[in-house]
């Protein structure tokens, strides 16, 4: 007779028992001290078919790097900033706000509200917009602090897909390996416009407009307000004022993703424009803003998100449902780096110095851009090679192609994205000549 | 005049560029949108901060307090923050955040000699403190048990529903509290967890749960855990509190330990804000058991894949602060030390209440004040007895009555008691 378990009346004491005898039964000894039940025991997990998942394709370049034994290698593949030395840098202007920071006995760890801190809030805003923007002035933002550019985006995109009548972002050809991933997981669903030119390494302006004006009226396009990644190709000044007058003629809503802001041309002003230009027009957009690169501050997970609004009413509603797309997420954002970047923001001369560090970090890698270029053209490498400096920011789109790619992997221990896409803030001037060989032997032994 | 020009032809610009047409059509984006309600947590201590009484009182969200009723920043924070500042890596951690920090925290769940932990059987990783470790356990519920549903508390911390809600998990409730007795509704429970279809979610508070403060007796978990086993239903374990309930971190796991003996298969969401007073640094973890090494490989993947779209990867200060405790045997020894003096104020705040409450005669049973666990005290109070507390007392704390033990300090218990006397002296 089978018993049915769940009608035995059973004391807890009993079940206990029955609990131990079981495991006994089972034999799961596996010493004579200690009870271990086995996996028998336990009854398949509920994700047992869980498929393991593929390896991110940029970070994993990072985890194929460290693994290589070879004194020769070299990371051109994760876009964080090296010195010369090869070494990551924390600004010194960081450390000192750091030094503040541990120093002041009376400052709390308490929660941030769920938007994050309010200073921090108005200092980013006006970082991005410039301080005599017509919205800071007529306070119609709502901004938010975010875990960086990705958390930015990411909260931008799940309010868009909750309170936008239109449900399509449009994304330039290529863009960061991870903007896809971001808008589709927030429930929108992502179109692409042409974007970079193979054939000239440079923009697609016709492609772009074309493809722009065949979008529907409405829909969201994100836009890389400097130092395209990975391309490093940016609009010029008179391309995005074409671009803007598109948008606003078919009620485009542009999302502006700014993780370069200073990094680029080592100007903070001139890196803000295209996003200015738009605030200025008057019309409705979205800004997703990082210091992970232009203050270093990458493992603390600092950005903010600004929707420039029409009036300061609809500013504060937008803010309000903001707070609800936050609190179920991680309910608040982290305290620790957002403070460092207030008190550098606040601070006259922190600012200034702030400034500095960032110009002569972006020196450096347009320095790296002439001196590749030029190894390169000294070893007379087929194909043209002047976008290496006609590019901007942090990366180079080489036109390699995945196999030259591999090539450049396997033979000289080169790790870049399979795209072509080389870090040039991971290039420091004694292994440039190294690079060229390797790019040389690629393009010349495969096709 | 030079600058007037320059406007007039900037004006005109803007004109021409066939903008000022679509300025009319564009003003609708936004103005629909409704203000969102205010969060009913966070909102108390928005009121209060907004007040000027001398008196006033803010037993609402729960963030500790010392006896002068000042937030704490905890010495072993102090002390590994000192040694932090000038040599932090600001790098970017793995998607699964620190390994060293994950480590540690496991140990805190499973037991410091855990064989699951030797056997590589959890999936685990670093989460935006608990808030996020419920959330990517959610989604992950989500994309590979898609027919799943959430079952819930009644009644739990309020953001528990808007978590699943916003990863589309639908979510059923079962029994805890019993009103009538400021207790646990054991048999409803227990009748929940039978009734519910084999093979069902549910999401339990390790210990201290919030906001009621009741929690399950050793025996009363270890026949819920044997119902789940009977039922196969997977038990997530929220752990927001360990180490604040009782004092000591090893007893608050319990329940989670019970659970493991039993072979269940758990999920946890652990937490280091109250615990190490790291709130705002979101610090936390989350686990999932698996069958063996190479599942647990498979799940921590795809727990990175859900993160990597919503955040890329976690902060690593908070995580540096914990790791560098939990790591020093000093510095982990003071921390224990502070954990439970901050558990035992509260344990005294709860009898001085209770002594109050009864020394002003009150005709209402306040003994579970004293029984109920951890940060909170749900009270009995209707919503508008709250209302009252807080017009005219100017006492604030959640409308469902829970009173946050961790404001309640010798300097104001009197006030407190004297208060809730009087709202409810009449019911």
């Amino acid at each position: 007779m089978d018993i049915d378990r769940t009608n035995v009346i059973m004391s807890p004491l009993e079940r206990r028992l029955n609990t131990i005898s079981r495991h006994l039964i089972q034999g799961c000894f596996s010493d004579s001290t200690s009870i271990v039940a086995s996996p028998a025991f336990y009854g398949a997990s509920v994700f047992q078919n869980v498929a393991q998942a593929p390896e991110d394709p940029i970070l994993g370049v990072t985890v194929a790097f460290n693994k290589d034994p070879s004194p020769l290698k070299l990371n051109l593949g994760v876009g964080a900033y090296r010195t010369e030395e090869g070494k990551p840098l924390v600004l010194n202007v960081v450390r000192r706000a750091e030094q503040l920071l541990v120093n002041d006995l009376y400052r709390k760890k308490e929660y941030l509200p769920i938007t994050g801190l309010s200073d921090f809030n108005k200092l980013s805003a006006k970082l991005i917009l410039g301080s005599e923007s017509p919205a800071i002035l007529e306070n119609r933002l709502a901004t938010a602090q975010c875990l960086s550019g990705t958390g930015s985006l990411r909260v931008g995109a799940e309010f868009l897909t909750k309170h936008y009548h239109q449900r399509t972002i449009y994304i330039p050809v290529p863009t960061w390996g991870n903007h896809p991933k971001i808008f589709m997981m927030a429930g929108l669903s992502v179109k692409t416009y042409r974007y970079y030119d193979p054939t000239t390494h440079g923009l697609n302006f016709k492609g772009l407009l074309e493809d722009l004006s065949a979008a529907p009226n409405g829909a969201i396009v994100l836009l890389h307000a400097c130092a395209h990644n990975p391309t490093g190709v940016d609009p010029t000044q008179d391309q995005w004022e074409h671009i803007r007058q598109l948008i606003r003629s078919k009620n485009l809503l542009p999302f502006f993703d700014s993780a370069y802001q200073g990094f680029a041309s080592g100007s903070l002003d001139t890196d803000a424009q295209s996003v200015r230009m738009f605030v200025a027009d008057g019309g409705d957009c979205l800004v997703a803003q990082s210091y992970a690169k232009n203050m270093g501050l990458y493992g603390e997970r600092v950005g903010a998100l600004t929707i420039v609004c029409k009036t300061t009413d609809v500013a504060r509603k937008v803010e309000s449902q903001m707070k609800l797309v936050i609190r179920p997420m991680y309910s608040n954002p982290p305290i620790h780096g957002a403070s460092i970047v207030t008190t550098i923001l606040k601070d006259r001369n922190m600012f200034y110095e702030w400034k500095l560090e960032l110009k002569a970090m972006a020196d450096r890698i347009i320095s790296m851009r002439r001196q590749l270029y030029d190894a390169v053209s000294a070893r007379g490498t087929p194909g043209t090679w002047n976008h290496i400096i006609k590019q901007i920011g942090m990366f180079t789109f080489t036109g390699l192609n995945s196999k030259q790619v591999s090539f450049m992997t396997s033979e000289y221990h080169i790790y870049l994205t399979s795209d072509g896409r080389i870090s040039m803030a991971g290039l420091s001037s004694d292994k440039v000549p190294h690079l060229a060989d390797a790019i040389h032997a690629a393009v010349t032994s495969i096709a | 005049m030079a600058s007037r020009t320059a406007i007039s032809c900037g004006i005109a610009r803007r004109l021409s560029s066939g903008y000022g047409f679509a300025t009319r059509s564009m003003s609708s984006w936004w103005t629909d949108v409704e203000p969102a309600a205010k969060d009913p947590i966070l909102g108390v201590t928005e009121a209060f901060l907004a007040d000027t009484h001398p008196d006033k009182v803010n037993v609402g969200v729960g963030a500790y307090r010392d006896d002068d009723g000042k937030p704490v920043v905890l010495e072993c924070v102090r002390e590994a923050e000192r040694r932090i500042a000038g040599s932090e890596n600001m790098e970017y951690l793995p998607m699964g955040g620190s390994v060293k920090m994950v480590d540690e925290t496991l140990k805190l769940a499973y037991g410091e000699n855990s064989e699951f932990i030797k056997e590589k059987r959890i999936a685990a990783v670093q989460a935006l403190s608990g808030t996020g470790a419920c959330r990517l356990f959610a989604e992950f519920q989500k994309r590979f048990q898609p027919d799943s549903q959430i079952y819930i508390p009644i009644p739990t911390w309020s953001n528990h529903h808007n978590i699943w809600r916003d990863a589309q998990v639908p979510q059923r409730t079962f029994h805890y509290y019993h009103a009538e007795t400021r207790g646990l509704d054991f048999a409803s429970l227990m009748d929940d967890v039978k009734n519910a279809p084999n093979g069902s979610f549910f999401m339990l508070h390790a210990c201290a749960h919030n906001p009621t403060g009741v929690d399950p007796t050793e025996e009363q978990w270890r026949e819920i855990s044997y119902q789940f086993k009977v039922k196969n239903h997977f038990a997530f374990f929220d752990m927001a509190y360990q180490g604040f309930a009782s004092g000591d971190p090893e007893r608050d796991a319990k329940a989670i330990r019970i659970f493991l003996e039993d072979g269940h298969l758990i999920g946890c969401a652990q937490s280091y804000a109250k615990n190490m007073g790291l709130y705002g640094q979101r610090v936390g973890c989350l686990s999932i058991l698996c069958e063996d090494e190479l599942q647990a490989v498979a799940v921590k993947s795809q727990l990175q894949q859900i993160a990597r779209p919503m955040y890329s990867n976690p902060p690593v200060h908070g995580a540096l602060v914990v790791s560098t405790i939990l790591s020093d045997p000093t510095l982990k020894n003071l921390w224990l030390k502070e954990v439970k003096g901050m558990a035992d104020r509260i344990i005294g705040m709860r009898t001085k209440l209770r002594e109050n409450l009864e020394n002003l005669g009150s005709p209402l049973p306040w003994e579970h004040v004293t029984k109920q666990i951890g940060m909170f005290c749900y009270s009995g109070m209707t919503p508008e007895q709250v209302d009252r507390l807080t017009n005219e007392y100017h006492i604030y704390m959640t409308r469902n009555g829970r009173i946050s033990m961790a404001g309640v300090t010798t300097g104001n218990v009197g006030y407190l008691a004297k208060a809730i006397h009087e709202v409810t002296k009449s019911s």
